[in-house]
């Protein structure tokens, strides 16, 4: 980085995001058309609502919580399919629903919300890793960690939730595939509102975020559109990154359109040692090291250090380089925005790059690091600087993409029984039953003559075992797992032959 | 079931004949059935088998939550080759002074590993890191504490021929096993297709067939997260809780169903009292950011893998655990700390005394050996088996209580 810093012949210091080295203050290449060929993921919307494919089917029962009962107690009790209204209440609890297929859904009445409180010392509101879970209509507020995290769901739908200082992240799914974050409200938050991580095919729409550090956040996720939201006095607006270290490396196909991001001016408050803490107060949206960000149709004003800052992982503070992690930012395109009033008190690292670059006036957009592929629509639309590189875009609008969401839910694969009953008698029985050697349990080949044609019989013993042989230790119960599960295992262990 | 047969007359054939070269009792025979957890195909391989199987991941990273899928495992190997891996990883032959064997540094009885916060090599000799255990190795992509070894083949150099370690070189070793009538036997049968002299190459994928065959994925979490959930306690699903949440964010690295997302982190543990501070991964790689990083182990077993850290730094888990929160960088000194840069995770959750206790709960239910291997009770080389026991173990096997 020094040496780039050398090369450059001025001083310039660290930006708050990082060293501003690369910068490519000279040459013009707005004679080439890039076009949106391979561009976009296919429109996979069958033209149905957002909802079709997320969120809990509500075809079982409805339980009912009210105030001084425990959310928890209902989740432990329900089956997929159920829906658990919670009334108007204070509800001082962590839930976490590892289940798939529920609607937790808050009943407002006469303006009454049930109100999750963490009080400050509870971790989290609402964990799930269960698929199809829809999470709506509830006040959290006051927790540490988040107030709804997902951990590898798919086809999840959180809506309609009021956030209000939840600790580090607001609204968090991590490594799901296919979900919608619509019509919440967040604010006072110390790192991300809305953190998409790792997450594929989402869609994050009529959301206000304020008086956050971040207001929006996709990272190192795929095919995601982030439009008609309300993202306003965060530290910065909208963040598409590539964070390197984490095991899915790659950010592209995402959309950010129809936002409003102004005024994101809030005085940094992230912890320390946080990528975020790293952000100038002031900053519209920043994409690092994504590829394939399209930027339309956004009102991006009074964010006072830049509009748009595009940068590489070279050039931002203190961050772990990563080699498997492409770290550019790669055929972004910049299409038409309302862009105003941006840039007006910038930090004194942008000036020194204005004056390099010969730019008086205050900057919209800024790009520091190589940026292959990339495109604006008009290259004299709004002052800029550092894109030198980039082509004129030969497309002007995503309209034909009206979502990224499936048309049907992610992972509602049918197993077979045989499948099923392979994985049970390697995965769990042939800890003890080998086809044709006495280990633990007796062979397979013996409970194949006692029990030829009676898988019935397997499962009835193995759910409740007694002990039979002098020579062996008595069996545990395998009730852990599913009825199903045992049966397919019985018959499959029947069918073993070597 | 006439394959079996047939292998079975094709033994007492060289039984036989062992029993001429050997005038012994009894000899060694390779196993014609796999591993538990493994699928013998008719072609003679033995395919993996998991729950997991049923889920998937996204990407395919397999990395996720409760139900998601395992990285792709390494597994098609021979019930032979799996065998004869394990009378290798057993057998002291293959150090330099026939003293230790694998097993001397991952013994089966401490979750493949030797208790030692650094490991002890031939002679004595103190090494700087701790012997992780082996189970699951099969997923991982990366090997050593520094995460310089791509595959269990070019990890096990570095034992086998650091002079601190085992201290054998491949001229001793192919000598060793060369002269070696069983070995030779046993090799042939393990690799009946290629014929001549043992290779490094073979001894190399029989020890790695036999360390990817260890299997742990029947803990009581995993019946939880399959669905059970009558097999956590409150306490351990409290903990699970705590270790989900973004305030402690341990599953942010250490990533279910693996309990690794198998990256590098700097972490800022300190080193053992008097020891030099180690650069890890940022010695090892060209990327000076690695400085003081780590390649974040599996949790699974961590109940029986003390003591913890690269160096051995916590002698139980809670201290390992409270490391966590008692500040960013807190251990370092401060000329290391400019020079570190520090995982974004690493902050200050500020967790309770009681949670930590959760925690520690919780990481109990990550226990689970149901596919234990046993050792051999005769090894090739007829050296005793095993060979210079984990101290921990020896002291345990004298009475020695120090």
């Amino acid at each position: 980085m020094n040496k780039t810093l050398v090369q450059l012949g001025v001083a310039v210091a660290l930006l708050t995001v990082g060293a501003i080295a690369g910068i490519k203050y000279a040459g013009d290449n707005r004679a080439t058309v890039v076009d949106d060929a391979a561009r976009f993921a296919a429109a996979s919307s069958a033209g149905g609502a957002l909802t079709q494919s997320v969120g809990g089917s509500a075809s079982g029962r409805v339980l009912e919580v009210r105030d001084g009962e425990s959310i928890q107690a209902a989740v432990a009790e329900a089956a997929p399919g159920d829906v658990i209204r919670v009334y108007p209440g204070v509800y001082i609890e962590t839930v976490y629903i590892d289940k798939d297929d529920l609607v937790l859904s808050g009943v407002i009445r006469d303006g009454e919300w049930p109100i999750l409180e963490g009080e400050k010392t509870l971790n989290d509101a609402v964990l799930y890793s269960g698929n199809d879970i829809t999470i709506e209509n509830l006040r959290i507020q006051h927790y540490k960690g988040n107030a709804i995290m997902g951990q590898a769901g798919n086809n999840f739908l959180i809506r309609n939730n009021r956030v209000i200082d939840t600790g580090v992240y607001g609204i968090f799914p991590e490594f799901g595939t296919n979900g919608l974050i619509s019509h919440n409200v967040l604010s006072e938050i110390e790192d991300a509102a809305i953190y998409v991580g790792m997450s594929d095919n989402i869609h994050v729409a009529n959301n206000e975020v304020f008086d956050n550090v971040a207001g929006i956040e996709i990272e190192n996720t795929r095919h995601s559109i982030v439009e008609d939201n309300y993202v306003h006095n965060n530290t910065g607006g909208v963040l598409i990154f590539i964070t390197p270290g984490l095991p899915i490396k790659t950010t592209y196909d995402n959309i950010v359109r129809n936002n409003f991001i102004v005024d994101n001016n809030t005085p940094n408050f992230g912890a320390e040692g946080s990528i975020v803490a790293g952000i100038p107060a002031g900053t519209g949206i920043l994409n690092m090291a994504a590829d394939q960000t399209t930027i339309e149709g956004n009102v991006i004003t009074g964010n006072k250090v830049i509009g748009i800052l595009i940068t590489d992982h070279m050039n931002a503070p203190n961050l772990t380089l990563d080699p498997e992690a492409e770290p550019n930012s790669d055929e972004i395109a910049i299409l038409h925005n309302l862009m105003w009033d941006n840039g007006t008190d910038t930090i004194p690292e942008i000036t020194a790059l204005k004056t390099l670059s010969m730019v008086d006036g205050d900057v919209d957009i800024l790009n520091v690091g190589t940026s292959t592929g990339s495109c604006i629509l008009d290259h004299d639309q709004y002052p800029t600087v550092g894109l030198g590189d980039f082509g004129t875009c030969g497309f002007t609008t995503t309209a034909d993409i009206v979502t990224y969401l499936l048309p049907e839910p992610a992972e509602r694969r049918e197993i077979t029984a045989d499948e099923m009953g392979k994985r049970a008698y390697y995965g769990v029985c042939a800890g003890c039953h080998a086809y044709n050697v006495k280990m633990i349990g007796p062979p397979t080949q013996i409970i194949q003559a006692l029990y030829l044609d009676d898988p019935q019989g397997i499962v009835d013993y193995i759910t409740n075992p007694v002990k039979k042989r002098d020579d062996y230790p008595e069996m545990p119960p395998q009730n852990y797992l599913s009825e199903e599960v045992r049966r397919a295992a019985a018959e499959y262990m029947l069918t073993v032959r070597q | 079931m006439s394959k079996r047969l047939q292998s079975k007359a094709v033994c007492a054939a060289f039984l036989c004949l062992s029993l001429s070269a050997f005038n012994a009792a009894a000899d060694i025979e390779l196993r014609d059935f796999c591993p538990a957890g493994f699928e013998l195909t008719p072609d003679n391989a033995c395919v993996l088998h998991t729950l997991y199987d049923g889920y998937d991941s996204l990407q395919g990273a397999g990395v996720g939550g409760l139900r998601s899928a395992l990285p792709g495992a390494r597994d098609g190997f021979s019930p032979q080759q799996i065998d004869l891996g394990r009378y290798l990883f057993f057998d002291p032959i293959l150090s330099g002074d026939d003293s230790m064997s694998c097993a001397s540094c991952h013994h089966p009885e401490l979750a493949f590993t030797d208790g030692q916060g650094r490991s002890t090599g031939i002679s004595g000799a103190q090494t700087r890191r701790a012997a992780p255990s082996l189970w699951n190795v099969a997923f991982l992509e990366r090997f050593f504490w520094d995460a310089r070894a791509e595959s269990l083949e070019a990890q096990m150099t570095g034992p086998l021929y650091s002079p601190l370690e085992m201290g054998s070189n491949p001229a001793e070793l192919l000598q060793d096993l060369g002269e070696n009538e069983r070995y030779a036997r046993l090799f042939r049968e393990a690799f009946p297709m290629r014929a001549g002299p043992v290779t490094l190459d073979q001894v190399y994928t029989a020890i790695a067939a036999f360390e990817t065959s260890l299997i742990s994925l029947n803990s009581r979490y995993d019946q939880y997260a399959h669905g059970y959930h009558e097999a956590l306690t409150g306490d351990e699903i409290a903990g699970l809780n705590i270790f989900r949440s973004f305030v402690a964010r341990c599953a942010e690295c250490h990533t279910p169903p693996l309990f690794t997302n198998q990256q590098i982190a700097v972490i800022g543990v300190q080193e053992p009292d008097g020891l030099p501070f180690d650069a890890g991964a940022g010695e090892t790689s060209d990327n000076p950011t690695w400085r003081g990083g780590f390649r974040v182990p599996s949790l699974r077993n961590v109940a029986l893998t003390a003591p913890y850290m690269h160096s051995g730094t916590f002698e139980t888990l809670r201290g390992a655990a409270e490391f966590y929160t008692l500040g960013r960088g807190h251990a370092l000194p401060d000329e290391e700390k400019q020079r570190m840069i520090l995982h974004w995770h690493i902050w200050e959750p500020e967790l309770s005394g009681a949670e930590l206790d959760l925690l520690v709960a919780f990481l109990g239910a990550l226990t689970d050996e149901a596919f234990l291997p046993d050792i051999p009770e005769l090894v090739p080389s007829g050296l005793p088996p095993v060979g210079k026991m984990p101290a921990i173990l020896e002291n345990l096997a004298t009475g020695n209580t120090e």
